[in-house]
C-alpha cells in the first residue's frame, strides 16, 4: 500500500513541476503508457489472490483515475497560461486612428441637396420634374413669355447674349427657368404639374448676386387652378421646406410680364439675431414671385386661355439654401473650396424625404 | 419713386396713419421700400441763447444759458463763432443722438465747465454741409417746439419700388388715387383750369419726323415772356431735398415738381438761347449735345431731338441741353410738355446712358390727356412764382387719345383668384381706379383710362379687383390630390444625375459646382470655343465661353485648393456641358478630379500605410462607378487605350459601349494642358456621358432570374504568362474567360512583373482563374485539360507563354 501512497505522491510532484505540454505528457506515458508506472500496476493485478485484488484493484484504479484528472488540470491550466501569454504578446494600440470611410468624406453640394428637398416636397403634391437647356432662344426666354421686343422689363434682365448668327438671331442664356414652362406646354397636354429646377444667368455679381445662379420654376395648368390653390402651394412648400411648424407669408400684388395678376411673396422673419429665424418677428423677407399664367403664354404654349388656367411661381435655389441653412456668400457657392463643401455640404447617405425628414 | 406724407396730402384727404398708409400701399402693389419718418429729427427743439460768457480756460469757447422752453435755463459750452446772447437756434440734450457727428450726448466737462447739451449746426442734423456756425433762427421761432416741424423737416418719406407696369403711379397724385380706391381716403381730384395766353408762341415748333410720326405723338408748348427766374419757394424746395434732388433755380424746380406729382415731365427752353423755330427731328449722325448734367453726348439718327437752326437743343423725353437751358438771367421761356415714343425713348436712354426722371417716365407711359392740362398747370406755377405773360397754348402733332375698352365678364375675378365677389364690386373697384365701366350684367365693356396703358385684357382688370380688394382676403385652398399613390416622377436622365451624385459622394469626393462659362483659352484646350458658344457680353474675360467639358473647371477649382494649401483633394461635378447652341448641344456630364494622393482609401500619410499619388486607375474607378451607379449595362464596356488630346497619351482610356457609343474617359492629364491653364500638381480625372447611356429595357416584371448554386467545391488555378510588353491585360483576360465559359466563372490580374530577366519587350502577367465545377467534382484530368486549354486560348489569342 505504502508504494501506492508513494507513486501518487512523486506522480503528484511531477505534474506539478511539468511547466509546459511536452512535459505533461512525459509525465503521463510515464505514469499511464503502456508501460507506465501505473499500467505496470494494473498488469499486476491479474496474478493476485482475488481478496488481493479485491483490495488493491479500486486502490491502483482509483490512483489512476486521479493521476489522469490531475494531468487533464495541469494541461488546461498550462494551455491557458499558454493563450494569456500569447494575447499578452498580441495586444495592440487601439487608440491608434483608423482611416474615415469615403462616404464619410465626400459631399454632395448644397444646391443638389435643396434640389433634392424640393423634389421630395413637390413629388408628395404630385409634380413631375421639368428641365430645359440654358442656352434659349430669345423667343422661349422673352417674346413666348410675353416680353415684348424693346419691353423695359427685358432690361431688367440684364441677359447675357451671344454673338448673332447668320440670321441676326441671338441666342440667350436664359435668365430664368421660365423658358421651360413653354416647352412644357409645347410638348404636353394639361393637366400639367411640373418644377423646374436649373442654372439660370444674369450680368450681376456682388454677395447676394452672381452672374450664374440657380432657380426653381413651378407650373400647374388645369381648368380650375387659381391665385387661392397657388397661396396653398406655396404656405404648403414653405412650411415643408423650411421645417417650421407654421410659417406666416405675405402676397402683395407685383408685376412679372408672363403672369397675370402678379404677385410676390414675403415670409415672415425675425432678423434681429445673428440668424435669421422664420416664423417669428416683425420682419418680412422676399422670396419668390408667382402669379396666373398671362393668357399670352398660355397661347404662346398652344393652350386656349378661356379653357385653360393655371399658375406659376419661381424662386432661387442658392437663395432659399442660404436662407435656411446660413451661408452668409453666394459666391462661394461657387468657389469650391473644400473647407467650404466640407462644412456645409451633405454627406451621401443624407438623402431628403418626407418620411424621414428633409434635413437630419 | 420718393414723396413725402404732406406731398401725399396735397392729393388725399385722408384719416389714416402713416403706418396704415404704408401697409395699404405695399398691399396693393406699392411697395414700400424704405419709410424715413424723420425720428432722428425729434429730439431737437427751438432754444433761445440767454447769456454768453467767455470760457475760463478755453479762448475759443463760449459758456452759454439756454433757454429750451420749461423755464429751467441749462449750461452749455459752445464752440460757434456766432454764439451769442439772443441767438436762436436748434438743441439737443442729454441722450440725443446727433446724425452728423453720430454721437449720443451725455452731460460731460469740457475744460472743466458742465456742458448739459448742444447748440447744433445745420451739418450736425445733416441738413446741409454748413458748419460756419450754429444755426441762426429769426428773432419769431417759438422757443420750445420741435425745431424739425417749424423747418418743415418732419415730413416722413415714403420709397416705393415701383413695378415697370405701372406709370400712373410714377406721381403723387396717381399714388393717391390708388390710396383713394382702396378705401383709404378721398382723392383730391380738381381739373387743371385753363391759362388764358396772349397771341402765339415767341418760338414755333415744327415736327419733322416723316412718316415716323408716333416718334413725338404730340407736342404742347407756350411761351412766356418776362419772367424772373429766382429761388422757388422754401415749401417746393423742401420737398425736392426730401426726395433727393437739388433745387435749381424756379423753372428747373417746376419742371422737376410737375415730374413728380403729376408723372408729366416738361421741359423749359430758354426762348432768347433758341435760334429760330424749334424742330422735332432724328438727330444726324454725330451730331453732339452738351446735356444739362454737363456731358457732352455724341447722337444718331435712331435718336429723337429737338433742334434749333443751330443745332441740337434737347435730346427729346430724357434730357434738355446746356445751350439753351435757364439760368436767373431768363426772362423769356418756352415751356414744352410733350409726348414721345416709349421704346424709342428706352433705346436711347440706354444707349447713351442717360438715366433721368423724364426717361423713367417716358420709356414707360406718359398719360397723352395730360399733356395739354400739365402745360397748363407748369403756367400757372411759373406765373405765381416768376410772374410773365403767357402767349397761348400751341400744340401739334396730337391726334387725340382712342381709349381701350375691355370685354370683361365679372366671373373672371373668381375663375382665376377665387375671390368671391359680386359684379357690383368689382366693377365699383374699378370705376374708384378710373376706369369706365358701360352698361351692367354679366359682362360689360369696361372703358380704360388714358393714364393705364399697361391694361389690355380681363386679366388685368381682375388684377385690379384683386389687389384692391386684398390679396390676403384670399384664403389658401388645397390643390385636388391625385385619387392615388403617385408613381415614379423623375425621368431616367434625372436618376442617373442623382445617382452618379451619390456614388461619387460615397467615393470621398466632394461635389463642385463651377461656372458653366470659362475663359476662350480653356475652352479650346478641351475641343470648344466655337463662336456660336461665346458670349457678346461676357462678365469678365476669363468667362466668355460656354464650357466643352466639365474638367477645366475642376481643374482650376483644385489649383485654388492647393494654392490655399490643400493639395489633396477630390472634386466632381455633375452637369451641363455645351457641344453647341440647340438644347440637344447641351449634354449632361459627371466629373471627377483627384489631386496630390486624394484615393478612394483617403488621402495623405497613415501609421498604416501613406496613400499613393492618384493615377490613371483611380480615374478609371471613378468612372467605373458612376456608370454602374447609373445603371449602365458594365458588362458589356469595353476599355480603350488613349483618350482625347487633353489626357496623357499613354496613360488615359475611353470607355465605350459598342463601336461608336462613348461613355466616358479617362486619364492623367497631358502636361501641355496643364500648362494651358496653369495648373500643378498629380492629377487625373474623368468624364462620364450620362445622357449617353442607352435607356434601360422596360421589362415586364420585377422578378429577377433564377439563382442556380453548385453544390461541388469551386477551385482556382494561377496562371502567368510572358507576353510583349504591349499586349493589353484585358486580352489576356478576354481569351481566359473565352476558354470555357461554363466553368471559367472569373478571371483576376494578380501580379504584373517587367524585368530584365524577361527578356527586352517583355512582361510578366499572372492570372486567377476561378473555377465552378457545375455536374460533379473535378479530377485531375479534368483540371489538367481545362489548364490546357487555358494557355492555349491566352497563347493563341496574345502571344503569351506559361512563366517556367
Amino acid at each position: 500500500m505504502d508504494d501506492l501512497v508513494q507513486l501518487e505522491s512523486v506522480l503528484a510532484a511531477q505534474i506539478e513541476a511539468a511547466n509546459d505540454e511536452a512535459a505533461i505528457e512525459a509525465v503521463r506515458v510515464a505514469a499511464l503508457g503502456k508501460k507506465g508506472s501505473i499500467s505496470e500496476k494494473l498488469k499486476l493485478l491479474g496474478s493476485m489472490s482475488p481478496e488481493e485484488r479485491q483490495f488493491q484493484g479500486p486502490a491502483i484504479n482509483g490512483l489512476k483515475n486521479r493521476i489522469a484528472e490531475a494531468l487533464t488540470a495541469r494541461k488546461n491550466a498550462l494551455k491557458d497560461v499558454a493563450i494569456s501569454l500569447r494575447l499578452e504578446k498580441e495586444k495592440v494600440d487601439v487608440t491608434l486612428p483608423v482611416r474615415a470611410a469615403p462616404a464619410e468624406r465626400g459631399r454632395i453640394h448644397p444646391i443638389s441637396q435643396v434640389v433634392d428637398e424640393i423634389t421630395a416636397i413637390f413629388a408628395d403634391m404630385g409634380f413631375s420634374i421639368a428641365e430645359g437647356p440654358d442656352v434659349e432662344t430669345d423667343y422661349y426666354n422673352f417674346t413666348a413669355l410675353n416680353f415684348p421686343e424693346g419691353h423695359p422689363a427685358r432690361e431688367m434682365h440684364d441677359t447675357f447674349f451671344f454673338n448673332p448668327d447668320e440670321n441676326g438671331e441671338r441666342r440667350v442664356l436664359r435668365t430664368h427657368t421660365s423658358p421651360v414652362q413653354i416647352r412644357t406646354m409645347e410638348s404636353q397636354k394639361p393637366p400639367i404639374r411640373i418644377v423646374i429646377p436649373g442654372k439660370t444667368y444674369r450680368m450681376d455679381s456682388d454677395a447676394t448676386h452672381s452672374p450664374m445662379f440657380h432657380q426653381v420654376e413651378g407650373l400647374v395648368i388645369d381648368k380650375t387652378a387659381n391665385v387661392a390653390n397657388m397661396k396653398w402651394v406655396l404656405e404648403e412648400f414653405c412650411k415643408a421646406f423650411f421645417e417650421v411648424p407654421s410659417l406666416k407669408m405675405r402676397f402683395r400684388p407685383s408685376y412679372f410680364p408672363f403672369t397675370e395678376p402678379s404677385l410676390e411673396v414675403d415670409i415672415q422673419c425675425d432678423r434681429s439675431g445673428k440668424e435669421v429665424k422664420f416664423g417669428e418677428g416683425t420682419d418680412w423677407m422676399e422670396i419668390l414671385g408667382c402669379g396666373m399664367v398671362h393668357p399670352n403664354v398660355l397661347r404662346a404654349g398652344g393652350l386656349d386661355p378661356d379653357e385653360y388656367q393655371g399658375f406659376a411661381w419661381g424662386m432661387g435655389i442658392d437663395r432659399i439654401a442660404m436662407l435656411k441653412y446660413g451661408m452668409p456668400d453666394l459666391r462661394a457657392f461657387f468657389d469650391a473650396d473644400v473647407r467650404w463643401l466640407q462644412h456645409y455640404g451633405f454627406r451621401p447617405l443624407d438623402m431628403p424625404t418626407l418620411f424621414g425628414g428633409l434635413s437630419a | 419713386m420718393k414723396f413725402t406724407l404732406s406731398w401725399l396730402k396735397d392729393h388725399l384727404e385722408t384719416e389714416a396713419s402713416l403706418d396704415k398708409i404704408v401697409e395699404t400701399l405695399t398691399m396693393i402693389g406699392l411697395e414700400v421700400e424704405q419709410l424715413d419718418d424723420k425720428a432722428a429729427l425729434k429730439p431737437f427743439v427751438i432754444a433761445k441763447v440767454l447769456t454768453a460768457s467767455r470760457h475760463p480756460d478755453a479762448d475759443k469757447l463760449q459758456v452759454l444759458t439756454v433757454d429750451t422752453g420749461d423755464g429751467k435755463p441749462l449750461q452749455v459750452v459752445c464752440g460757434a463763432p456766432n454764439a451769442r446772447a439772443g441767438l436762436i437756434g436748434a438743441f439737443a440734450a442729454p441722450g440725443a443722438y446727433v446724425p452728423g457727428i453720430d454721437l449720443t450726448l451725455s452731460v460731460g466737462k469740457i475744460r472743466g465747465v458742465e456742458s448739459h447739451g448742444m447748440m447744433c449746426s445745420e451739418r450736425e442734423l445733416q441738413m446741409s454741409d454748413e458748419h460756419n456756425g450754429i444755426i441762426d433762427l429769426p428773432a419769431d421761432a417759438p422757443v420750445g417746439t420741435s425745431f424739425a416741424a417749424y423747418a418743415g423737416l418732419d415730413d416722413p418719406v415714403i420709397e416705393i419700388n415701383l413695378t415697370p407696369n405701372r406709370p400712373d403711379c410714377t406721381s403723387v397724385y396717381g399714388i393717391a388715387r390708388d390710396l383713394a380706391a382702396a378705401g383709404l381716403g378721398t382723392l383730391k381730384g380738381q381739373p387743371v383750369e385753363p391759362v388764358k395766353g396772349a397771341g402765339p408762341a415767341q418760338v414755333n415748333v415744327s415736327l419733322d419726323l416723316g412718316d415716323d410720326k408716333h416718334l413725338c405723338p404730340g407736342f404742347a408748348w407756350r411761351t412766356i415772356r418776362g419772367v424772373k427766374n429766382g429761388h422757388s419757394p422754401k415749401w417746393l424746395q423742401q420737398r425736392l431735398i426730401a426726395i433727393g434732388l437739388r433745387p435749381i433755380n424756379a423753372l428747373v424746380d417746376i419742371t422737376n415738381y410737375l415730374t413728380f406729382d403729376r408723372g408729366r415731365p416738361l421741359h423749359v427752353f430758354d426762348a432768347d438761347k433758341v435760334e429760330g423755330g424749334l424742330t422735332v427731328r432724328r438727330a444726324r449722325a454725330g451730331e453732339q449735345i452738351l446735356g444739362l448734367n454737363g456731358k457732352e453726348y455724341t447722337l444718331g439718327p435712331d435718336n429723337v431731338v429737338i433742334a434749333d437752326a443751330d443745332g441740337v437743343e434737347s435730346i427729346g423725353g430724357i434730357m434738355g441741353g446746356e445751350h439753351s437751358g435757364c439760368d436767373e438771367n431768363t426772362t423769356n421761356v418756352v415751356v414744352e410738355s410733350a409726348l414721345w415714343d416709349a421704346m424709342n425713348i428706352a433705346r436711347t436712354g440706354r444707349t447713351l446712358g442717360i438715366i433721368t426722371d423724364a426717361r423713367y417716365r417716358f420709356e414707360r407711359g406718359v398719360d397723352p390727356e395730360f399733356m395739354v392740362p400739365g402745360l397748363e398747370l407748369a403756367t400757372q406755377l411759373v406765373l405765381k412764382f416768376c410772374g410773365g405773360t403767357p402767349s397761348g397754348t400751341q400744340l401739334v402733332g396730337y391726334t387725340g387719345h382712342t381709349p381701350k375698352a375691355v370685354q370683361f365678364p365679372a366671373s373672371e375675378v373668381k375663375r382665376l383668384t377665387g375671390i368671391d365677389v359680386t359684379a357690383e364690386t368689382s366693377l365699383d373697384i374699378l370705376s374708384r381706379l378710373g376706369f369706365v365701366p358701360q352698361g351692367t350684367g354679366e359682362v360689360v365693356d369696361v372703358v380704360v383710362p388714358s393714364w393705364r396703358p399697361d391694361i389690355d385684357g380681363k386679366a388685368d382688370l381682375v388684377e385690379e379687383v384683386m389687389r384692391i380688394h386684398g390679396v390676403d382676403r384670399i384664403d389658401p385652398q388645397p390643390l385636388l390630390s391625385h385619387a392615388a399613390v403617385n408613381g415614379k416622377i423623375l425621368t431616367t436622365l434625372q436618376i442617373r444625375t442623382r445617382n452618379a451624385r451619390r456614388a461619387l459622394a460615397s467615393r470621398g469626393m466632394m461635389e463642385a459646382v463651377t461656372w458653366s462659362f470659362i475663359s476662350e483659352e480653356s475652352a479650346r484646350a478641351f475641343g470648344g470655343g466655337q463662336s456660336e458658344l461665346k458670349l457678346a457680353n461676357p462678365i469678365a474675360a476669363d468667362m466668355s465661353d460656354m464650357r466643352p467639358s466639365l474638367l477645366p473647371g475642376l481643374l482650376a477649382a483644385a489649383q485654388r485648393n492647393a494654392d490655399r494649401g490643400f493639395n489633396d483633394l477630390a472634386l466632381f461635378e455633375v452637369s451641363g456641358t455645351y457641344e453647341g447652341n440647340t438644347p440637344e448641344a447641351q449634354r449632361r456630364v459627371a466629373a471627377g478630379v483627384r489631386r496630390g494622393t486624394a484615393k478612394l482609401e483617403g488621402p495623405g500619410r497613415h501609421w498604416a500605410g501613406n496613400a499613393a499619388p492618384v493615377s490613371v486607375f483611380d480615374a478609371k474607378a471613378d468612372a467605373l462607378a458612376v456608370l454602374e451607379a447609373s445603371g449602365a449595362p458594365v458588362d458589356k464596356l469595353q476599355i480603350e487605350s488613349g483618350g482625347p488630346a487633353w489626357y496623357h497619351p499613354g496613360r488615359s482610356g475611353t470607355i465605350k459601349l459598342g463601336p461608336k457609343v462613348i461613355l466616358g474617359t479617362f486619364g492623367e492629364f497631358h502636361p501641355k494642358t496643364l500648362e494651358t491653364l496653369d495648373v500643378a500638381g498629380i492629377l487625373c480625372g474623368f468624364e462620364v456621358f450620362i445622357d449617353a447611356i442607352p435607356e434601360p429595357k422596360q421589362k415586364a416584371t420585377r422578378t429577377k432570374p433564377a439563382l442556380n448554386l453548385s453544390d461541388f467545391q469551386a477551385v482556382r488555378r494561377d496562371f502567368a504568362f510572358i507576353v510583349d510588353k504591349s499586349v493589353e491585360a484585358a486580352a489576356i483576360v478576354r481569351a481566359a474567360l473565352a476558354s470555357d465559359r461554363k466553368l471559367i466563372t472569373g478571371v483576376q490580374v494578380f501580379d504584373l512583373f517587367e524585368g530584365a530577366s524577361l527578356g527586352d519587350g517583355k512582361k510578366s502577367v499572372a492570372i486567377e482563374v476561378a473555377i465552378q465545377p457545375q455536374e460533379r467534382t473535378l479530377n485531375d484530368e479534368d483540371l489538367e485539360a481545362l489548364t490546357r486549354r487555358v494557355v492555349e486560348s491566352v497563347s493563341k489569342q496574345t502571344g503569351g507563354v506559361l512563366r517556367g
